[in-house]
């Protein structure tokens, strides 16, 4: 016998980590914290999600969940449809093409690619809505929940990172 | 090889997701339809969710209200005995109206019937402004309903599942509302552009909103009652004039959705959620 069936079930559930924290950290983020101008600026849970899992384990969170999570949030959220799946899709294969740099350098280097991804996904989302609605929309909120996504960062990584630690090394 | 098919595989999914954007504009029935099915779908997870949030929200907030304890209560007071005085004046002039309109044999506007509803989720983002909540077809929410939180309107429902609906705020850039101002009864349309003050659209020249005059709904094109407040003007320059909402909207945990009786108004299926995003 190779190996048993309940050895498998945990297995698999391990391995759904990924997926299950990135769509957590989606629903998470839409949480009513009924905080004054708070949900204009909303860290981006659901990108830090992505873009975490897709340095470490981009065998578990492939391409395609990055762009399902994305329709289910545009659903959900009310935004335009694809939009965030765009945007997730885009931030997944940037990370993808230079996650070498980010790989096994200090957390210095993965806030900054974070950073940079950050602002990526803002400029995208602010570009495709306004010719969406054919409208030039006033971009301070994109940059706001840009500059408050990067601050923030550290506090979901760390969270990410242990749950990697202790579920799937 | 399969660095080639890797780029192909996202650059497909890159072009769908274009083409979801598109599709929102060619089929915005079914796409809403789409989004009522999962938000219902999710509904109950995001209920769930939400209420250690709301529970975080009122230690916030009752911390926030222990250091201010002595000044609201005395602020309270005095509201309190100017407010006897108002209602002493209400109802000398409900009186008045009632026998008024008994001598006119006017006909009063259907009686309106509110749906009270959990706000479920916030989802916000720095596009749009909506809520949704835990009240859907069953409960009798209907599209283009007005919501109202405490004393005003703060939008109207977009999209309806069978247990969640969806509001858009008024300072949503897609939000229209035909309103009139107090003093002058002058009509204008308030018109939410995503920040947090929406503007005031169409007023003629000449007419200068002041600054403190309220804003209510008009009643025109049938989506809302008139009469509802709506908000403050808050600043005008430069023909500009900006609306505080009367009710904060960043605090609201209960929504009120209002039937009026007025079966689906024009404007209810103008604003199609296509038109939503």
């Amino acid at each position: 016998m190779a190996v048993g069936i309940w050895q498998r079930l945990d297995q698999a559930g391990r391995n759904s980590v990924p997926f299950s924290t990135t769509v957590a950290a989606m629903l998470v983020g839409m949480m009513p914290l009924q905080l004054p101008d708070y949900s204009f600026v909303a860290p981006p849970l659901t990108l830090m999600a992505i873009y975490y899992w897709a340095i470490y384990r981009p065998d578990l969170l492939k391409p395609y969940m990055a762009f399902g999570i994305g329709v289910l949030q545009d659903l959900l959220a009310g935004s335009p449809l694809g939009m965030s799946a765009l945007v997730y899709v885009l931030a997944y294969w940037l990370v993808l093409t230079q996650r070498r740099y980010f790989l096994g350098n200090s957390f210095w280097f993965l806030w900054l690619g974070f950073a940079l991804v950050a602002v990526g996904a803002g400029a995208v989302q602010w570009v495709a809505y306004s010719l969406m609605t054919a409208h030039l929309v006033a971009p301070g909120n994109v940059v706001a929940q840009a500059l408050l996504a990067i601050v923030l960062f550290p506090l979901p990584a760390w969270c990410f990172s242990k749950l990697h630690r202790s579920l799937l090394s | 090889m399969r660095a080639l098919l890797q780029r192909f595989s996202f650059l497909l999914m890159v072009l769908a997701a274009i083409g979801l954007m598109m599709m929102t504009r060619v089929d915005p029935v079914f796409i809403d339809a789409a989004r009522a099915r999962v938000t219902d779908a999710f509904a109950p997870i995001l209920g769930f969710i939400a209420r250690p949030a709301g529970a975080v929200a009122s230690v916030l907030e009752s911390g926030r209200q222990l250091t201010a304890l002595y000044a609201e209560n005395q602020r309270l007071r005095e509201d309190n005995e100017r407010l006897r005085q108002w209602q002493q004046t209400a109802l000398r002039l409900e009186a008045e109206n009632n026998s008024l309109r008994g001598l006119l044999a006017y006909k009063p506007d259907p009686a309106a019937s509110y749906i009270t509803a959990r706000v479920i989720a916030d989802p916000g983002g720095a596009f749009v402004r909506t809520l949704v909540v835990m009240a859907g077809q069953r409960d009798g929410v209907r599209r283009g309903q007005a919501a109202m939180a405490g004393q005003g309107v703060i939008g109207r429902v977009v999209q309806v599942g069978e247990w969640s609906s969806r509001i858009l705020l008024v300072t949503d850039l897609n939000a229209r509302i035909p309103v009139v101002l107090e003093t002058t009864r002058q009509r204008a349309m308030l018109s939410g552009d995503n920040s947090d003050q929406p503007r005031l659209m169409y007023i003629p020249r000449g007419v200068e909103p002041t600054v403190g005059e309220r804003v209510f709904t008009s009643g025109h094109g049938g989506l809302f009652p008139a009469g509802l407040p709506v908000g403050i003007v808050a600043a005008t320059h430069d023909g500009e004039t900006r609306v505080t909402p009367i009710v904060d909207l960043s605090r609201i945990e209960y929504v009120q959705l209002v039937d009026f009786g007025i079966p689906g108004g024009l404007a209810a299926e103008a604003a199609q959620p296509g038109a939503m995003q």
